[in-house]
């Protein structure tokens, strides 16, 4: 019986659907279900088999934005309550993303956040035109462990190593890995201005947050 | 008869421009601070920075926009007429990188890299315009727009496609080109440049853009819309919504410029791309980023307005068959299209790289785009019999007059680059990259350049020296030797 519900919980995700995880989310909460079991045998495995299907050119970056906002509604659900036990979900990592200042082009950075959150990641997007000093105090409020920024433009390019120096400043640069993207930004370019890490695409982001994790603390990883 | 091709019905049309109409009016245009008091002043509201536009108003705006204008060669002369049928071939524009010619590699492309495109395409008269190509990334970044200019006015004589990179760096372009031209009066009667504008989709000009497209109106140079819709991402999915949005950019963005100078020179034009929903990636080389391309031109030519499109580039990484077909098929297209000025040629992976070689080989699909628009014509009292009546059914037709002298009118010639069968030096068949390498090199050493009017040309060195000198930017890469570059009395 339990084993249908998180079947469905699952199925909820892969369908990209927010209005029935939700009420799956109430109704396993008013049942009395564990919300880590919830998320952890239900909805997880749901964002797992979107990230497989989406990886063999099954699913697309349609059906993958649909299963995201499915995952954001029961987790409205589900958070509250983890809080009042007292619990927490396991997450891969926590990553502050943002457009570069000057920049108001975010798709790319949608996709990013979209795909981290897929794969566990905690995700706060801080929007677009974001000075440095904010990537560094959101990161600070969060303990974040990595910050991911975009650009699209040649000229809000160099704002991307803004963001390290006001990760610098405040302190924070050898806790936080950084990674960066967007049209112009090359792989030399990221090394040149002291980034951790450049990735190309969306896809790519999610593989280069895993290793920048790795990198920052193996031992953590493994276990998620 | 001169074959074209269309994609949408006159209703089609006529239902794009009324839903384009109504966007710019509700939910409206995003728009800069620079350019609210010009909207109010002809009574378009503005509310927390979105622009409400009247579709009576757009309308009769619209109406004053010059229907042809002309981009004139360095010698003054009309080099390309934008407006009604006529079709132009650019270089693609802003890349970063260059595919080495060496090793075909990307790699971050230099000023020399510039300079050799320049050379190349001032060679080849597939391009009736160059563009500054290349992002040069051993000259600061913040006089990156002025100096790739600068390059292809010391190395070019044809009309070029360029623009800013910022709202303030537009005065130091337009001051070069005005020193090119002999000064501001000269440049405005025969502009030798257009300026891309690009608005950021959806329905948004930014300051910088809202700026360029004010400046250049009042500096009688011409501006080049370039509305990028990305279908399915910052823009409807639908391939006509996404046509509908280009339309609302375009009319909005032409409000704003003939508020500034009523009849000052613009384009209809942009660079639409499909969203590819599983690579986030905006395939220029798909056949719905050209069909984009074919309906956006055909709604301005609805209204009469010059027109220009992103084509003739393709996604792969290197040059290969599907980089040649992409870009083949787009420059037909375009051609069939009538487009005045088709940017593109020489870019591949989603154009962040441009390549040399692939331009050469884009000329020849360009080549045989332009003789397709030709079309077929009846050449002669009758088109076969006269023929037959001179060789019967032997069917020599090799030696008639009619043939010897018809022939060069029927048929293109491609270069070396296209295998026709022809014999080789080497009697061994070789590959496309060794053939166009072969080109590129004899393109190179028949390039000659010329200089320009001796007095203008000291005026723009002086002029790079003191802008270079404030980047920090140690000498004149590609234009005079680091040596001499603190020495202005060698000049």
């Amino acid at each position: 019986m339990l084993d249908d519900l998180f079947s469905t919980m699952r199925q909820s995700i892969i369908d990209g659907a927010p209005d029935m995880a939700s009420t799956l989310a109430q109704q396993a909460v008013a049942s009395g279900i564990a919300p880590i079991d919830a998320i952890n045998r239900g909805y997880v495995p749901g964002m797992h088999e979107v990230g497989e299907q989406f990886a063999k050119g099954q699913m697309f970056l349609p059906d993958m934005m649909a299963s995201a906002e499915a995952m954001r509604a029961a987790m409205a659900v589900l958070d509250p309550e983890l809080k009042k036990l007292g619990e927490e979900r396991p997450m891969a990592g926590t990553v502050v993303l943002g457009t570069t200042k000057g920049d108001i082009h975010e798709i790319g950075k949608i996709l990013v956040g979209t795909l981290l959150s897929a794969h566990g990641f905690r995700v706060h997007d801080l929007g677009v035109d974001v000075a440095g000093d904010k990537f560094a105090a959101k990161a600070l409020e969060l303990n974040a462990d990595i910050v991911g920024v975009s650009a699209l433009l040649t000229t809000t390019m160099r704002n991307q190593k803004g963001v390290i120096e006001a990760l610098e400043k405040a302190g924070l640069r050898s806790q936080v890995k950084v990674m960066v993207g967007g049209a112009p930004v090359t792989r030399r370019w990221a090394e040149e201005i002291g980034a951790d890490g450049y990735a190309k695409d969306a896809i790519s982001a999610v593989e280069l947050a895993r290793e920048l994790m790795q990198k920052k603390s193996p031992a953590v990883l493994a276990q998620t | 008869m001169r074959p074209k091709f269309e994609l949408l019905d006159n209703s089609l049309i006529e239902r794009i421009l009324a839903e384009a109409f109504q966007l710019i009016d509700d939910p409206g245009v995003r728009v800069a601070p620079y350019v609210v008091d010009l909207l109010r002043g002809a009574g378009v509201s503005v509310t927390d920075g979105v622009a409400h536009v009247p579709e009576a108003l757009a309308r009769r705006l619209l109406d004053l926009v010059p229907r042809e204008f002309y981009l004139f060669s360095r010698s003054g002369e009309p080099a390309i007429r934008y407006g009604g049928d006529n079709v132009h071939f650019d270089p693609g524009s802003s890349c970063l990188n260059i595919l080495d010619s060496e090793t075909q590699q990307a790699r971050p492309a230099m000023a020399a890299d510039l300079v050799r495109l320049i050379q190349v395409a001032e060679m080849l008269p597939q391009f009736q315009a160059q563009s500054t190509a290349m992002v040069c990334n051993d000259v600061p970044q913040e006089i990156g727009d002025w100096y790739r200019l600068l390059l292809v006015l010391w190395y070019s004589e044809k009309p070029v496609v360029t623009g800013a990179f910022s709202a303030s760096s537009l005065h130091t372009l337009i001051e070069l080109l005005a020193i090119e031209s002999g000064g501001r009066e000269a440049l405005r009667e025969h502009p030798r440049a257009i300026f891309d504008v690009c608005p950021s989709p959806p329905l948004n000009w930014s300051e910088f853009a809202s700026q360029n497209l004010v400046d250049l109106a009042r500096a009688g140079v011409p501006a080049e819309i370039v509305s990028m819709p990305l279908a399915g991402a910052t823009a409807p999915v639908t391939l006509a919504g996404s046509v509908v949005q280009h339309a609302a950019e375009c009319i909005s963005g032409i409000v704003i410029h003939q508020l500034a100078q009523p009849g000052a020179p613009i384009v209809w034009g942009g660079a639409p791309a499909i969203f590819d929903m599983r690579s986030g990636k905006t395939p220029m080389g798909a056949i719905e980023t050209a069909m984009l391309d074919v309906a956006c031109a055909q709604v301005g030519k609805y209204l009469g307005l010059p027109t220009h499109a992103y084509m003739v580039a393709g996604d792969g990484r290197v040059i290969d068959a599907q980089v040649e077909m992409e870009s083949g098929m787009s420059a037909v297209l375009g051609a069939l299209a009538g487009i005045n000025m088709i940017s593109g040629a020489g870019m591949l992976d989603f154009l962040s790289c441009h390549s040399i070689e692939k331009l050469v080989i884009d000329a020849e699909a360009i080549a045989s785009a332009q003789r397709l628009i030709e079309g077929i014509e009846p050449r002669g009292d009758s088109l076969a019999i006269g023929m037959f009546a001179q060789v019967g059914l032997h069917g020599d037709f090799l030696k008639l007059k009619e043939t010897r002298a018809l022939f060069r009118k029927e048929q293109h010639f491609p270069s070396a680059v296209i295998d026709r069968g022809l014999p080789d030096m080497s009697g061994e068949a070789s590959g496309i990259l060794q053939r166009v390498r072969q080109r590129v090199e004899e393109l190179l050493s028949s390039y000659q350049r010329h200089p320009l009017h001796a007095e203008r040309e000291k005026e723009m060195i002086a002029f790079a020296q003191r802008e270079g000198r404030i980047a920090g930017l140690e000498g004149l890469p590609e234009v005079l030797r680091l040596e001499y570059a603190h020495e202005p009395e060698l000049m």
